[in-house]
């Protein structure tokens, strides 16, 4: 063994491996302060590693980044000695490592491949689900991470409650028949985004259905239909472009068109 | 980090030491977000990015510095009226960058 790999490296070995299982883990470091480069790395589940040379401070930055991994957010903080608010003798760096945020894309139609891959680009995790097992294929979506064979809303009711707000559900089929039971179990669950492709038509119909099966307005709300901004995507690929794009103005706040707001042709 | 784990591994197979620079803050507009990674081998190559392209070059310089001896420290890049801040963001924004060895 070489000088380089005998030297102890725990902490970066851990986080390391937690990274690669996509396990949420933080790594606190003190950045300025009585030890510099003191480290802590705390996960949900197993025993703090490290310190950060105060056993006050590390319970009180523990509690601080829990919270900020849950939230999925890193930045500064600052303490006292011994963790005490409102002092400056201590700064640390939490950096929050969250799983990556998931995609389920329903329809295994030809907008699937194309939105998979923009969403790999962003760091998603991409799932691909269609009842029918001719065309949800590996072969056909190399880049999806997992591809399931059921009914889009069958998956939903199993595994939906795992969802959060950076999480986004694409429905592709445009057939009320798959869309209409998917829209009204994704609404029960804290999924961050839900479209759904189709035309304007399609979209009025299928809004009409969801009422029919009881979902209110304010929950329709939720549902953005036809899906996409308004920036005149015509291929496959800048379909993907316009989802992601609304995905991210809606994480932001910042206004931008979405085809649910806007009237008219969609393509024009 | 997620992203530059792979070029860490293979240089620290390699028997290469290591210095990671992560982006801790950021004042006004800034390319890269708290997190941004960069690591640099001791030979010089280097994986990641903590900017648009506009300090990587000074990182790198920070970096062996690093890995030569000097202490582990918060390093500042941006705009400023001194005429030391040779190196800033064409953004306009201030970032600041913890530096230190892989000796964790």
């Amino acid at each position: 063994m070489d000088a380089a790999s005998a030297d102890a490296t725990p902490i970066y070995e851990a986080l390391r491996d937690l990274i690669r299982a996509e396990q949420p883990v933080a790594l606190v470091s003190v950045v300025d302060g009585p030890h510099v480069g003191a480290k802590l790395l705390l996960t949900p589940d197993a025993e703090p590693l490290g310190t950060l040379g105060d056993g006050d401070l590390d319970r009180v930055v523990t509690r601080d980044a829990m919270g900020e991994l849950d939230a999925g957010r890193s930045g500064m903080r600052h303490y006292g000695p011994k963790g005490q608010a409102g002092e400056t003798a201590v700064s640390a760096f939490i950096e929050s490592f969250a799983p990556p945020p998931e995609m389920w894309i329903f329809g295994a139609v030809d907008f699937t491949a194309a939105l998979a891959n923009v969403a790999k680009v962003l760091g998603y995790r991409v799932v691909v689900c269609d009842a029918r097992p001719v065309f949800a294929t590996a072969r056909r979506f190399p880049m999806a991470d997992e591809i399931v064979i059921d009914w889009p809303n069958r998956l939903v009711d199993a595994r939906g409650s795992g969802l959060g707000p950076r999480d986004a559900i694409c429905m592709l089929t445009h057939d009320a028949k798959f869309d209409v039971p998917a829209i009204v179990a994704a609404l029960a669950t804290d999924v961050g985004y839900i479209g759904a492709l189709g035309s304007r038509r399609t979209d009025t119909d299928r809004r009409q259905r969801l009422r029919d099966e009881g979902v209110t307005d304010s929950q329709l709300d939720r549902v953005m239909g036809p899906i996409g901004l308004d920036i005149g995507a015509r291929t496959p690929e800048e379909t993907a472009i316009s989802i992601l794009a609304e995905i991210i103005a809606l994480r932001t706040g910042r206004p931008a068109p979405s085809l649910r707001d806007s009237h008219g042709d969609i393509h024009r | 980090m997620r992203e530059i784990l792979d070029d860490i591994e293979r240089w620290r197979a390699a028997g290469k030491r290591v210095a990671v620079a992560r982006v801790i803050d950021v004042d006004g507009s800034g390319p890269r977000l708290p997190g941004a990674a960069m690591a640099v081998s001791d030979d010089g190559e280097v994986a990641g990015s903590v900017s648009g392209g506009c300090v990587e070059g000074a990182v790198v310089t920070e970096a062996l510095a690093i890995l030569e001896g000097a202490e582990r420290r918060i390093v500042t890049f941006g705009y400023s009226d001194d005429e030391a801040f040779a190196v800033g963001l064409t953004c306009g924004g201030t970032v600041h960058l913890f530096i230190e060895p892989l000796d964790w």
